[in-house]
């Protein structure tokens, strides 16, 4: 259960938070980078945020605790806070006491298991992509053939577009059905994430398919079912390209090498190719943002006038962005089939490549 | 936090949840939505494929009922056209009978009249025959009333009588 949690901010981040100017960059990275807790609002001094559960384990022991016991990042708990500067900055950090009895930071970090704010996030994505295609399922189900109604009308011509265009011209006629299911699913993560990380408020907002760990992982998915859907020809094309003159092979194997690399980059590809695009759009979002708070603290009457250009600009990123949320689905979704496609296609004879 | 450095516990909860989700939406959720779709393009399809059949089917018919209208028409004509020569025919037919019969009853009749006159020629003869005797009965009878003239007219027979 998601418990909100108002709370009063303790004295000391109180006078920091008056001295502080407001520092764009620092506002954008906490904006799209991970928390322990999910920040909604700040009125006045009153942090509005939902608490969320931390798991570490550390030295083979686990230990489980709500991160309100942080207060925000200021207090310590259990050995561990959540360190303010240095390399490991925003992530949780053992605290040692040194000889003089001050406390410092242990250079062995937790295993960070925590349902932090994006983790939270994955959940409710991916809950809220059960709820949708279980409920269309049963429609499917219950109407039969007949023509599709509601939601499942909505949904149809997108899933019969991944059918269709992405999976069978891609992967082709024969085999596109063993790997549709994977590419429907992450077609609609990432398009549904996407379209959630638009929503400025909870429980959208979060830069989650800009999150090298998430986009991370889908590249390792597609990585995995290539790699072990490759079939001979697959293999032979890496170790011995035809096509290629015999003297980029031997003695020094170069081609094998390029291809075995291109093996790694390309799901590295997918990888950043997400990341980037997704990030940049918050960036630039929050950018525009800022724009109001820097000139606003120059002097408030600008912070105006520069808020009416900031909101046309942002609304016209968010425009941008909802193609840009489609695009990135399909293009991950359409080079993931592509890949399959490559690592099933049936080399018949000596082809010139 | 380093934007660009992956997280240990996010990878992990990341592979946990888009695994079920995989699993559970590829069982129940892809499997009978795109069975559905599936059937439903055949059921298209086959609809269309069958309008089709329909079709051409409905073509044949109408060709078939061409083809008999024409037959029909062909056979229509036959028959006037057979109806006409066997008019034709009775009339040719009958025209001949008449003539011939008609032929016949002149010539019977034609026949008769001869057959007729003849015997009235006969009976007149006949009759001619009577009257001159009559005649020469009541002449002869005048003349050889007395015997003198009898007498006479021995005389004038016996010299027409050549003794020969």
């Amino acid at each position: 259960m998601i418990t909100f949690s108002v709370s009063q901010s303790v004295k000391a981040n109180e006078e920091k938070s008056k001295s502080k100017k407001f520092n764009a960059g620092e506002m954008i990275i906490e904006h799209i980078a991970d928390a322990h807790e999910w920040h909604i609002m700040t009125i006045g001094e009153t942090h509005i945020s939902i608490p969320l559960p931390v798991i570490l384990i550390f030295d083979g022991k686990l230990s489980m605790f709500c991160s309100s016991r942080f207060h925000h990042g200021t207090e310590s708990y259990n050995g561990f806070k959540i360190a303010e500067e240095g390399k490991h900055k925003g992530k949780i950090v053992h605290i040692l006491a040194n000889a003089n009895g001050q406390e410092v930071e242990d250079e062995k970090l937790p295993l960070d298991f925590s349902i932090t704010k994006m983790v939270l996030s994955l959940f409710i994505g991916v809950f809220l992509l059960g709820l949708i295609f279980l409920s269309i399922s049963h429609s499917y189900r219950k109407r039969g053939v007949a023509a599709p109604k509601g939601l499942q009308s909505l949904l149809e011509p997108i899933i019969i577009f991944v059918r269709d265009d992405i999976a069978k011209s891609s992967i082709g006629e024969k085999k596109y059905q063993k790997y549709l299911p994977f590419l429907l699913t992450i077609f609609f993560f990432i398009f549904l994430n996407n379209l959630m990380g638009l929503i400025p408020f909870f429980p959208g907002g979060v830069n989650l398919t800009g999150n090298i760990a998430i986009t991370l992982t889908l590249a390792v998915f597609t990585f995995l079912i290539t790699t072990f859907s490759g079939n001979r020809a697959y293999w032979v094309h890496i170790v011995n390209a035809p096509g290629v003159p015999w003297w980029l092979k031997i003695p020094i194997p170069l081609m094998p090498i390029v291809e075995l690399v291109g093996v790694f980059t390309k799901p590295f590809v997918l990888m950043v190719r997400l990341f980037a695009n997704i990030t940049a759009g918050h960036i630039i979002a929050l950018g525009f943002v800022s724009l109001i708070f820097i000139f606003g603290e120059m002097k408030p009457a600008l912070g105006y006038g520069v808020s009416v250009v900031s909101v046309i600009f942002y609304v016209f990123m968010g425009l941008l962005e909802l193609l840009v949320a489609f695009i990135q689905a399909y293009v991950f979704t359409l080079l993931s089939a592509l890949y399959f496609g490559m690592a099933i296609e049936e080399h018949h004879k000596e082809e010139n490549h | 936090m380093g934007i660009v450095t992956p997280d240990i516990g996010l990878i992990f909860w990341m592979t946990l949840s888009f695994g079920i989700l995989v699993f559970i939406l590829a069982k129940y959720a892809w499997k009978p939505i795109l069975a559905t779709l599936h059937e439903r393009e055949k059921s298209i399809e086959d609809a269309l494929h069958q309008a089709d059949k329909a079709r051409d089917e409905m073509k044949a018919l109408k060709s078939d009922n061409e083809e008999l209208l024409r037959q029909a028409k062909e056979e229509r004509s036959a028959i006037l056209k057979d109806a006409r020569a066997i008019r034709d025919n009775m009339i040719e037919e009958s025209k001949t009978k008449a003539n011939q019969e008609y032929n016949r009853i002149l010539e019977a009749a034609k026949e008769s009249i001869h057959f007729e006159k003849m015997a009235a020629i006969t009976e007149l003869k006949n009759q001619i025959a009577t009257l001159s005797i009559d005649i020469a009965e009541k002449i002869l009878k005048e003349e050889l009333s007395d015997k003198e003239n009898q007498k006479k007219h021995i005389d004038k027979m016996i010299d027409n009588i050549n003794f020969n």
